[in-house]
């Protein structure tokens, strides 16, 4: 887990100094600090900066959110961007932004009512006798199916400098983040983040089976509801501000729980797992190929075949779903 | 070593949706003995056990521990009281024997308390009286039915409860595991005083390893005493709708229930002998 704390950090500071410049580590310590330094002060301190807090966070809160999802509903395929919270909040942006022109902390505020409502939904829907992961996770995937064809229908009606705006929706990226996007999903991340950490050994207690967990003394329904709201809060902000950055919330609970083993907790290390794929992503997106490429393209392609992987897998234990 | 603790259901009834399942029960634990519940399929006693340890909150009626109302109680202070191994408990994927029992600590941690010696102990202690030490580091999924079932046997144990409930521990396990799984808590029983109750299929098992023995019928209390008392051949018929005969057990002393069906009997028919009308 320091190990990946560590990797974070070091990913953050490269991605600050390499670019299309590059600023030594003295240049960037000292437009951090607020010196002005010719040149670094704008690429560093506007456009660099902003952007890997934004990935740090916006990774952290998909990474915590995602596997709380995955632990409370014991199941890798119960991720928020897979059952349709992520694809609410997508939708709502792109319609907010074509049908009726809104812009900036708009947009945001109406992601996260909308990223909120769907999962009250899906969980309203689901809800029989208690909430059963399958079901659950059958009805998200449904829900989502039908917001994307809102969002592609909405696009359609587009005209093109909103297109543009709207695709951040669909994809996510990190492309001209500014601290305008950062402040709100910071303060997500300080109040929701550390109410889930505390959560962290009930949660751990829930992936033993709902009685199981109450019998060592947890009390599930109440758990779980902190979870939910704690979890679909984070996503909400981090979409809001980065757009639904594709797979980091489904893929970093499981990769987590490849390196680190699935004793303890796994909050955290899916957290760091979350916003190393994130610096990672963005920063091959920018520069491993010709043309720049948003996040959620490279992440994409990471998680839809794990996707895919996933699915063959329990077919085959002859598991359903 | 430990204070024997109370528990009773009292005028209790439980059910699922529209379904009643559990109809105005009364009965009392006996402290620091094994109390076996028995009845025919969907009878209600898992539902019932279930509610014992406060997983089913009651439609009517309330169960007591110490004089107080469980379904009231705080869940953790509740939990290191009462322990219960659900029928077909989920263990993690790729998890190992130590991190499950570790698991059972959680009802004797705070938020920020930090793991301890005291942690420590009760586990290893778990892990021995389980016999399981030698497996704590392989993952749960590769281990067999027998070794399992001790594993989570050990969670409970490492719980550290007065009272443990478990339903049907012996369910999936070979013939040779069953009974080590039932020698495993007599053993907890006799050496620490912990008060056992669960839910057996077995009658026979029943009959050999209950002190107390609890016999549930379509939701009512039908017969509970000693083995000896309550396993008559009128009993099982009337909790199971099965035609038998009841005879001491020569390895035990206890009775033995030898079921009479339709074929491969050379006795005579109980009805035919003794003219009881069906």
């Amino acid at each position: 887990m320091l190990t990946l704390a560590v990797l974070v950090v070091a990913m953050f500071a490269v991605s600050l100094m390499a670019g299309h410049r590059f600023y030594p580590p003295s240049d960037v310590l000292a437009v951090i600090l607020g010196e002005r330094v010719p040149g670094a002060t704008f690429t560093v301190g506007r456009l660099r900066l902003p952007r890997a807090c934004l990935a740090v966070l916006a990774g952290l809160a998909f990474g915590l959110g995602g596997v709380t999802f995955q632990t409370m509903l014991r199941n890798p395929l119960a991720s928020p961007d897979i059952i349709g919270i992520s694809s609410g909040a997508s939708a709502a942006a792109a319609i907010g932004i074509v049908s009726f022109g809104l812009d900036g902390p708009e947009v945001s505020a109406l992601a996260i009512v909308a990223a909120l409502g769907v999962a009250l939904l899906v969980y309203g829907l689901a809800f029989k006798d208690g909430v059963v992961g399958t079901r659950l996770i059958l009805i998200g995937i449904g829900i989502s199916a039908i917001l994307d064809s809102v969002i592609s229908y909405v696009l359609s009606q587009a005209d093109e400098w909103d297109l543009q705006e709207a695709m951040r929706w669909l994809t996510g990226s990190l492309n001209g983040t500014t601290w305008t996007e950062v402040v709100p999903t910071l303060i997500a991340l300080l109040v929701l983040g550390p109410l889930l950490l505390s959560r962290g050994r009930e949660l751990s207690a829930l992936r033993l089976g709902d009685d199981t967990a109450a019998a060592l003394g947890v009390r599930v329904d109440r758990a779980r509801l902190v979870a939910i709201v704690a979890a679909v809060g984070l996503i909400a902000f981090a979409t809001a501000a980065a757009g639904p950055i594709a797979f980091v919330a489904f893929l970093s609970g499981p990769i987590a729980a490849r390196l680190l083993g699935t004793g303890g907790s796994l909050l955290l290390p899916a957290g760091l797992v979350g916003a190393l794929l994130v610096l990672v992503a963005d920063f091959a997106g920018q520069f491993a190929f010709d043309t720049r490429y948003p996040v959620g393209v490279v992440t994409g392609v990471l998680g839809a075949p794990y996707l895919v992987y996933l699915i063959v897998r329990t077919h085959r234990a002859g598991g359903s779903l | 070593m430990t204070t024997s603790h109370t528990l009773a259901a009292e005028d209790l009834t439980l059910g699922y949706g529209d379904r009643v399942v559990v109809e105005s029960l009364d009965l009392v634990v006996p402290p620091g003995r094994i109390t076996v519940i028995v009845g025919a399929n969907a009878c209600g006693k898992s539902t019932l056990l279930r509610s014992l340890s406060r997983l089913l909150v009651p439609r009517r009626g309330r169960v007591v521990l110490d004089g107080r109302e469980v379904h009231r109680m705080p869940a953790k202070e509740l939990a290191r009281t009462l322990g219960l191994l659900p029928q077909s408990p989920i263990a993690p994927e790729g998890i190992t024997v130590l991190d499950l029992v570790c698991r059972g600590r959680h009802p004797h941690q705070g938020v920020f308390s930090r793991w301890n010696a005291k942690d420590d102990e009760a586990v290893a202690a778990a892990l021995e009286a389980t016999r399981t030490t030698d497996l704590a580091d392989r993952p749960v999924d590769e281990l067999s039915g027998g070794q399992r079932q001790r594993v989570w046997i050990a969670m409970a144990l490492a719980q550290q409860t007065d009272l443990l409930l478990l339903d049907e521990p012996t369910t999936f396990l070979d013939a040779s595991h069953q009974i080590e799984v039932l020698d495993l808590l007599t053993d907890l029983n006799r050496t620490r005083g912990t008060t056992i109750v669960m839910v057996l299929h077995d009658l026979n098992l029943a009959a050999r390893y209950a002190d107390h023995l609890i016999a549930v019928a379509g939701g009512r209390l039908h017969a509970a005493g000693a083995p000896a008392e309550v396993l008559t051949e009128e009993n099982v018929r009337a909790v199971f709708g099965l035609d038998n005969r009841v005879i001491e057990d020569p390895v035990s002393g206890r009775p033995l229930v030898l079921p009479i069906g339709r074929h491969h009997v050379i006795l005579e028919r109980q009805g035919e002998r003794g003219g009881c009308a069906t």
